[in-house]
């Protein structure tokens, strides 16, 4: 064991840091200063730079697209990537269905869908959760009936994140009406556009627009883009739950999210002294710099025991419940550190007036952000679900 | 002892109770926000005349029922439970306490016409720089012939963009944080140079930043002394904190109850999700905090006339308390419902986004431990 990175790991360290500074886009970089939503063309327009560099997908396996990078050199990636404040690239393609596919699909599926997940020409999204199917999952109703080289697919899903820019979408559906829950899943792959699938948007606390309802209604759907066999779909959903679940910890995010609360609470006044001098928040700061150091030294022995050729097993878990609480625990302080100007909603604030700011520009949402943040307790198996995976399947109790 | 409420506190709980339930639903209410001024004047024009609920907690010579604090708490729990965004804190319980503190003309020519829902008023006290220390002023009111030249920004200014007046605390001497030299004024929202910038708040109200460029005041705006207005700010701050902490309760005991509801409803592996243990814990953890809210906003509420080091003791206990109260409930409440409590459509997250401003409101919990132990654990 060794904590020091080898020369070849500082030089691999420098050299992405050099391109990410060259090559990341000045007018993302500005519409994240300014606060604004980011549009599909912000997320593609990094995306693309990745790709053209041939590294948009460090944890494929290298004859699908991958670079072959060691655990550690994908670990200095994501750390500089967040240190320079990147957008994140979007996972549903990249992290979840791309890895679905070149584990369970058939080489025409290869052949036909990788491509496009890598170059971002396809914008994927996630048709799991149902209005009656969210923790229990498995209790999903959307039914796809066989009818001749189609599938016939009806039903409702929600929570479909960013389903508004979708080309494509991977489902769980029920091809065996009568087998028990888990059996009798399939999972297809449906384009967007075809005739019978309606999105409509739902606007969470934030006022932000990233999810939505997904209706199918007498939707075609080729049987060949169903992967893996018919009613074992729930193997490919367990195993991309697993993978899910390692991106969760957003470890090296959330150290940067840790700075950026330094550096408001360095600018907030409390009395004849900056924020950070109060004994009390600065208690909190440390309480949360620690807790992150001890998630992310969990991740690291976790992704030894992969690199070891252990899968991500159910100790995933943990650092899915550990990483989101930390997550929510950033924006908490945030939202404490400007003090009043939590309150002023930005998405009403009307034309600009530069000569009469609404607040400094950190504080404009710390609030929603805190609000939206509330997901990542629930999302991808809520914390309460975790628990019981640790519990029944770490400690077999 | 006797906790129990008059016939006449009853009487305003179930009167005000009966109304907000007719007119104050989560629909109502979200059309009243997206309305071209942020609220139905129609309701506080009722509160007041329909049903005298304005004059509650003033004196009978004024025109009032002859009550206080109690019916302040009261009021204030009941427009929390459907998270009405009427400016009944800032007309009544800031500008109507300062107002009967210090009594005389301007008393009795104001407090009637709030009584009849002709003003109102907005408490323009944070400033960019003063976090939760209410002496950190740096807006001047400067002595101008019989008058006041006013010039400042203050910040946040809850329910300012439908005011008719301005309850200022600006410095008529001494430097920006001293004790001495902090003058409250209450002035015409509409004087020559007040510059407003108005926005709606993540709570549902209206706000604006307020800019003094060279407002000319009279010299009876001033309320009290010139320069010792301190001990009548921490006052009146002193009970809206007791009165945000009793919208507190109004508001999550909504969440609980709301949550109860859906827990009760809500199926998930075959039975209603309010059967999973871990669940029932958490809202009978949530159940404690309502309840302790209460106590300790009751408490606080009764001692809001001992002498002033006892009272801020008592309010900032009450507010630490709740204010944690506020975030866990509110928290506990989103988690319970999991994604549908995160989407705008469900009064749910309202009544989170409302507990969670609340959190800071008057002072974080962090604020009030630290003057609590000023106040109370000698070194």
């Amino acid at each position: 064991m060794q904590l020091e990175f080898s020369p070849a790991e500082i030089a691999f360290q420098k050299e992405v840091r050099t391109f990410i500074a060259e090559n990341y886009p000045q007018n993302l970089r500005s519409v994240q200063d300014e606060g604004h939503d980011l549009s599909k063309e912000d997320f593609l327009s990094w995306h693309r730079i990745l790709a053209k560099k041939g590294w948009i997908a460090p944890a494929w396996p290298v004859e699908y697209g991958g670079i072959g990078w060691t655990a550690t050199e994908r670990f200095i990636w994501s750390e500089e990537l967040a240190a320079a404040d990147c957008v994140g690239t979007m996972p549903f393609g990249l992290s979840m269905v791309g890895p679905v596919i070149y584990t369970f699909g058939t080489p025409e599926q290869k052949a036909k869908f990788l491509p496009g997940i890598l170059s971002g020409d396809d914008w994927w999204c996630q048709g799991y959760s149902e209005p009656g199917a969210g923790s229990d999952l498995a209790s999903l109703r959307t039914k796809a009936v066989r009818d001749g080289d189609h599938y016939v697919v009806n039903g409702q899903k929600t929570w479909t994140t960013m389903a508004q820019h979708a080309d494509w979408g991977f489902f769980l559906v029920r091809t065996d009406p009568d087998a028990k829950a888990q059996e009798g899943i399939s999972f297809l792959l449906i384009n967007m556009k075809s005739p019978g699938v309606t999105v409509r948007p739902i606007i969470t606390l934030g006022g932000e627009h990233e999810v939505n309802e997904v209706w199918l209604e007498d939707v075609r759907v080729p049987v060949e883009n169903r992967v893996y066999e018919e009613n074992k779909g729930w193997t490919c959903a367990k195993f991309l739950l697993a993978h899910e679940r390692t991106g969760i910890a957003a470890v090296a995010r959330s150290k940067r999210g840790v700075e950026k609360i330094k550096a408001i609470a360095r600018t907030e006044q409390d009395g004849d002294r900056p924020l950070i001098a109060n004994p009390f928040f600065k208690r909190k700061i440390s309480e949360l710099e620690i807790d992150l150091t001890a998630l992310e030294f969990t991740e690291l022995r976790s992704l030894a025991g992969e690199a070891a050729g252990k899968g991500p097993g159910p100790e995933s878990s943990l650092l899915k419940i550990k990483g989101s609480e930390i997550q929510q625990r950033i924006t908490e302080l945030a939202l404490e550190a400007v003090g009043h100007y939590g309150a002023p909603y930005f998405r009403g604030f009307g034309e600009g007036d530069n000569e009469h700011p609404i607040g400094p520009d950190y504080a404009h949402r710390a609030a929603p952000t805190y609000f939206n943040t509330r997901k990542t307790t629930i999302y991808g198996g809520s914390n309460e679900i975790q628990r019981n995976i640790i519990a029944k399947l770490v400690l077999g109790i | 002892m006797d906790f129990s409420y008059t016939e006449t506190q009853d009487m305003i709980r179930e009167t005000l109770s009966r109304f907000l339930a007719d007119t104050y639903d989560f629909d109502s209410r979200s059309k009243m926000i997206a309305s071209g001024t942020g609220r139905d004047p129609a309701i506080w024009k009722a509160l007041a005349q329909d049903l005298g609920m304005l004059g509650a907690s003033f004196s009978e010579e004024h025109g009032g029922l002859g009550g206080g604090y109690l019916e302040n708490a009261l009021i204030m729990e009941e427009l929390g439970k459907v998270i009405a965004i009427e400016p009944y804190l800032q007309t009544v319980v800031l500008g109507g306490g300062a107002l009967k503190a210090v009594g005389g003309a301007v008393a009795d020519a104001v407090i009637p016409e709030i009584i009849n829902g002709n003003v109102i008023i907005a408490f323009a006290y944070a400033e960019p720089q003063g976090r939760y220390n209410l002496a950190n002023i740096r807006t001047t009111a400067k002595k101008d012939g019989a008058g006041y030249v006013l010039n400042g920004h203050k910040g946040v200014v809850y329910a300012a963009p439908w005011a008719t007046h301005l309850l200022v605390t600006a410095r008529t001497g001494g430097a920006t944080t001293d004790v001495n030299g902090v003058s409250l004024f209450l002035i015409d929202a509409n004087a020559r140079g007040i510059v407003r910038r108005d926005y709606p708040t993540v709570d549902g109200f209206q706000a604006s930043e307020i800019y003094f460029e060279n407002v000319a005041i009279p010299a009876d705006a001033l309320l009290g002394d010139e320069g010792a207005g301190l001990p009548l700010i921490e006052r009146i701050v002193d009970e809206a904190t007791v009165a945000v902490c009793a919208e507190s309760c109004g508001v999550t005991a909504k969440l609980h109850q709301g949550t109860l509801e859906y827990a009760r409803q809500r199926n998930q592996f075959g039975q209603p999700i309010s059967r999973f243990q871990v669940l029932q814990h958490r809202m009978v953890d949530m159940f404690m905090e309502v309840e302790q809210s209460k106590s300790m906003t009751t408490m606080a509420t009764l001692k809001l006339d001992l002498p002033a080091a006892e009272r801020m003791a008592a309010v900032s206990a009450c507010k630490a308390k709740v204010s944690r109260s506020a975030k866990f409930v509110g928290q506990s409440a989103i988690q319970t419902h999991g994604g549908i409590g995160i989407t705008q459509e469900l009064a749910i997250g309202h009544f989170f986004k409302r507990a969670t401003m609340i959190e800071n409101q008057f002072g974080s919990a962090d604020h009030h431990y630290e003057r609590f132990e000023r106040l109370t654990l000698a070194d």
